[in-house]
Parts: C-alpha cells; sequence; structure tokens
C-alpha cells in the first residue's frame, strides 16, 4: 500500500510510450493526414449496446447539465470529416465505464483515423505499414495476415459464422466442455460468435504477426457499411497481434438515415437490456446529412500496442496510473 | 449470504456453484471491442480439490459461501474420524478420515492445522507448511557422504515417505515442507 504513489509502468516504457506517439506523428505527417483534437466531453453519446460510459454534471449559470465522457473520437471525427477536413488522425482519451482486467483499464489512450476515399482494403495496407514502422527494433513480426471472419471461424472451428444453427453452436460448445455457453447465448447469433470468437479463435490470432479479420457477419456491423455484394457481411476489420484485439475498423457508413435507423435500433437493444440511457448524437446525423465523404476509419488502443510491442502480460505493466492508483 | 457478482470476483473468494462450495483462483475479463463482455473464472471445488474453469457473462453473480478457514489443534484419530479443537473456546469438530485425505500424513498429535469450515461443518484440513517430524525408518547412511545428492526413502512417523540426504540417520528429527512433500534440514535439539 505504502508504495501506492508510484507508476505500475516501468520508467522505460514511459520512453517507449513517447516514441510510438512520436512515430505516429511522422507516420500521418508524411502522408499528409491531419492531426486534430476534439472534445472529451460531449452532451451525445455511443448507442453500442455492449459499452457503459461515464456521465458527468456540467453546471452553469445556474442550470445543470448531464455530459458524457467519449468512448471513442468516431463521432465528433466524422463532423469534422463532413465539413471537409479531409483526413485526419487523433490520439486521445477515450473511456468505458465497468472494462477492467488484463486488457482493459476505464481510461485508454486510443489512436483513430480516417482517411477520405480510401476502402478497406487500402485501410489494412495502411494500418500494416503503420504497425510495422512502429515496432521497427522492438519486434520482429512476421508477414501480415489477413483472413476473412468466416474463413478463421470455418477453419478453427468447423463451423459456418454466417448462418446461425443453434444445433452445431452448442455441438461445439458441449464438445468443449462449455455447457454454459448454451444458457449464456440462448438463440442469438451475434452473442454465440462473441463467446466462440473470444474463446476460441482469437487467443490464437496473428503469432508475432499483424492478423487483420474482415468480413464481419452483417449481425456485428455496429457502424460499418454492409457489403455491396454480400449482405450477410459487414466492410469491417479488427486487427490482432498475439490474440490481443487491438483494434477495429470499417468502411464507414455514410447513409445518415441507415445511421439513425442502427442508432434506434440500439438504443431500443439498451433498453430492453436495462443498460443506462444514452442520448443520441443528432448533430452527427445532421452532419450525415450534409455528407460525410466515403472513408474507411480505424482504432486502435495505444495501451494494447505497447503490450504487444513489448510483451508484456497486462495493461498496468505499460500505463503510469492504472484505474486503482489514479 | 452476500451475493458477488463476476467483477467481486478476486483470487480467494468462496462462492456457491452448483450446489458446492468453491474457491475462486483467477478471473480474467474477456471483451471483444464491439462485443458482450465475458469473465473466465478458474474455480476450485472445495470438496472435490478440483479446478475448472467456467465462462460468466459479465454482471452474472454467484451466492457466497460461507467458508472459513479455522486453526486448530489436532487431537487425536479414533479410526474413522480425526479429532481437532480450536485452542482459544476448547470447539471440538470431527473430520472423516477421507475427508482429511493427504494432509493426514503430516498430522501429529498436539499439531496445528488450518481446518476449512462450511457451514461450521469440517470440508477439509490443511497441514501447516513447516512440519517436525521423526524418521522412524530409513537406511543405514553412507559415511562421508555430506551433501546429499541421491538420497533415500525415509518413513516419518506419520507414516510419510519422503526423500532425505544420505547422511540422515533414522530416529532423527527432520523439517518437511508439507506443500511439496520435501525435505528441508535435521532439526537439532
Amino acid at each position: 500500500m505504502i508504495d501506492d504513489w508510484r507508476p505500475t509502468c516501468a520508467i522505460d516504457i514511459l520512453r517507449l510510450r513517447a516514441q510510438v506517439f512520436n512515430g505516429i506523428r511522422c507516420f500521418f505527417l508524411a502522408k499528409d493526414v491531419l492531426e486534430v483534437e476534439t472534445p472529451l466531453l460531449g452532451h451525445a453519446c455511443g448507442t453500442d449496446p455492449q459499452l457503459d460510459f461515464f456521465t458527468t454534471d456540467y453546471i452553469a449559470h445556474s442550470q445543470r447539465d448531464t455530459l458524457f465522457l467519449q468512448t471513442s473520437p468516431e463521432f465528433a471525427m466524422k463532423r469534422l470529416l463532413a465539413a471537409g477536413s479531409g483526413s485526419i488522425y487523433q490520439i486521445c482519451k477515450a473511456f468505458r465505464n465497468g472494462e477492467s482486467g488484463r486488457f482493459h483499464n476505464p481510461e485508454f489512450t486510443m489512436l483513430e483515423w480516417y482517411r477520405v476515399g480510401f476502402t478497406l482494403t487500402e485501410l489494412m495496407d495502411e494500418i500494416s505499414e503503420l504497425i510495422e514502422t512502429l515496432s521497427l527494433g522492438y519486434l520482429s513480426l512476421n508477414a501480415t495476415q489477413r483472413f476473412t471472419y468466416q474463413d478463421v471461424f470455418q477453419r478453427t472451428t468447423g463451423l459456418n459464422s454466417l448462418t446461425f444453427s443453434y444445433v452445431d453452436y452448442s455441438a461445439f460448445a458441449l464438445a468443449n466442455g462449455q455447457p454454459e455457453a448454451l444458457a449464456i447465448c440462448g438463440y442469438e447469433h451475434a452473442l454465440w460468435l462473441d463467446f466462440i470468437f473470444s474463446h476460441y479463435i482469437q487467443p490464437h490470432l496473428g503469432e508475432n504477426a499483424v492478423c487483420m479479420v474482415y468480413g464481419y457477419p452483417a449481425c456485428q456491423s455496429s457502424l460499418a457499411r454492409i457489403n455491396p455484394l454480400n449482405p450477410l457481411i459487414t466492410d469491417r476489420i479488427e486487427v490482432f497481434i498475439n490474440g490481443i484485439e487491438l483494434g477495429n475498423g470499417y468502411y464507414e457508413l455514410t447513409d445518415a438515415q441507415e445511421q439513425n435507423k442502427r442508432f434506434d435500433e440500439e438504443i431500443a437493444v439498451r433498453l430492453q437490456n436495462n443498460r443506462p440511457v444514452t442520448v443520441k448524437d443528432k448533430q452527427l446525423i445532421a452532419a450525415m446529412e450534409q455528407g460525410l465523404p466515403e472513408c474507411s476509419g480505424m482504432a486502435i488502443g495505444l495501451d494494447r500496442l505497447i503490450m504487444a510491442l513489448t510483451g508484456n502480460l497486462s495493461i498496468n505493466d505499460v500505463l503510469s496510473f492504472p484505474v486503482h492508483r489514479a | 449470504m452476500a451475493i458477488y457478482s463476476t467483477n467481486e470476483f478476486k483470487a480467494g473468494l468462496k462462492v456457491m456453484l452448483d450446489n458446492d462450495p468453491c474457491a475462486i483462483i483467477e478471473n480474467e475479463f474477456v471483451k471483444p471491442g464491439k462485443g458482450q463482455a465475458f469473465n473466465r473464472v478458474k474455480i476450485r471445488n472445495l470438496k472435490t480439490g478440483r479446478v475448472i474453469e467456467r465462462t460468466f457473462k459479465s454482471g452474472e453473480s454467484l451466492d457466497g459461501a460461507d467458508v472459513v478457514d479455522v486453526g486448530m489443534q489436532y487431537l487425536y484419530s479414533d479410526g474413522e474420524f480425526r479429532h481437532f479443537m480450536v485452542p482459544d473456546t476448547f470447539e471440538q469438530y470431527q473430520c472423516d478420515e477421507k475427508l482429511v485425505g493427504d494432509a493426514s500424513k503430516w498430522l501429529k498429535d498436539q499439531d496445528n492445522c488450518t481446518v476449512t469450515l462450511w457451514n461450521d461443518a469440517p470440508l477439509s484440513v490443511t497441514p501447516i507448511n513447516f512440519v517436525e517430524l521423526a524418521i522412524v525408518e530409513t537406511d543405514p547412511g553412507v559415511r562421508g557422504d555430506t551433501s546429499g545428492g541421491g538420497g533415500k526413502p525415509a518413513k516419518l512417523e506419520t507414516g510419510a515417505v519422503v526423500r532425505v540426504p544420505l547422511f540422515v540417520q533414522q530416529g532423527e528429527v527432520i523439517k518437511v515442507d508439507t506443500r511439496t512433500g520435501e525435505y528441508i534440514s535435521r532439526v537439532k535439539d
């Protein structure tokens, strides 16, 4: 207890973090991507049914207002894109309530960037290039891997990820000694995918390599666009190194109506699951009605990237002061 | 009894799972960035000693188990039960030989140990980490050997058999680590 004032990471990690930040800034400067800042506190918040947020009271002119700490800078950055910023990036804090563990701290550092005119494939090329650049001198990475979600799912489990089969999925869980999966997941396709992917697939992804999984099933689309050629999949990608999930990207949805519909659907799910009530970002919808340029965007958890670069097994090993010492 | 949610699962917490008292060993929070959060928990069943892995949806909860560790003195065995006493209160507990299990080979009359009680009934017995026991049977040592390399089996007064260095003789008292069953040193009077 007496040493609680000390950082949980080594001083060397502070230096490495500074180098990673510098590396990112050089990388995007050379590509003419603009660094921006957006507010951490906002009047609206993401509607993601799986995320919990922090709120705080804003008191001004004897009026009390509730503000949210952002779970990601996505909405504000999209408003900048709609206003004509061109390609942008940001290194900032994001906050997710209740998330704490070996890979989670409720306050964490995120790199988020948007590339105007980029397809998902071009974005994947850039992710690979960025991580390879940043890992120089720390990690010698094998060649980047790219798999579709369906392929990696099928190969590891023998299951079809795109068509839900309660019989097949539960037989797999029982054969692997996890009968509790049946009670947890019930008849929800998305829950089953989360369960199986995080227990049986993710831990083996990207052995000393950047591993990108793309073409997520449509039920896990979040803010990505549905693939125009195959409505069962969505243009979403996730990046892993040594089983650690580093980040998530999309070929961004630009349709304001579709966005509004997804917000309403997610808000309904939150209500059903008794999650704290969120406020829909009407400013984002307005910006998208004005016109979000065709773009791809990516978010990477920098604390986890530093874990991957240094081989540290706990996020506490790369943070100065994790929440219990903050 | 208290109810514990997955975010309160910490190593050592005693909970009820499938009607058995269990101890949490490890709790890992697993959450895909855009997906459902789970807790992968390693749990020891305190009745069987078996360790299992179980996944919970984050936010699920389990009932606490009324399990306490009590320091007691081992009194005697009547063949069927072992008898223990809490030194402060003189309260006595009897414990089935089967529950005592492996611990029995380290238990000497009057020695201290830890008895784990579930709803005030003995669940298991843990000997203290280091016991001092006399050797009742071992081969004669080899002259001049002081290194201890190799070693030989020695039977102790409680029935346990441990490997000891060749120079250790029958009748001597030795110190043993009960967690590993390894010889530590001779005990000089």
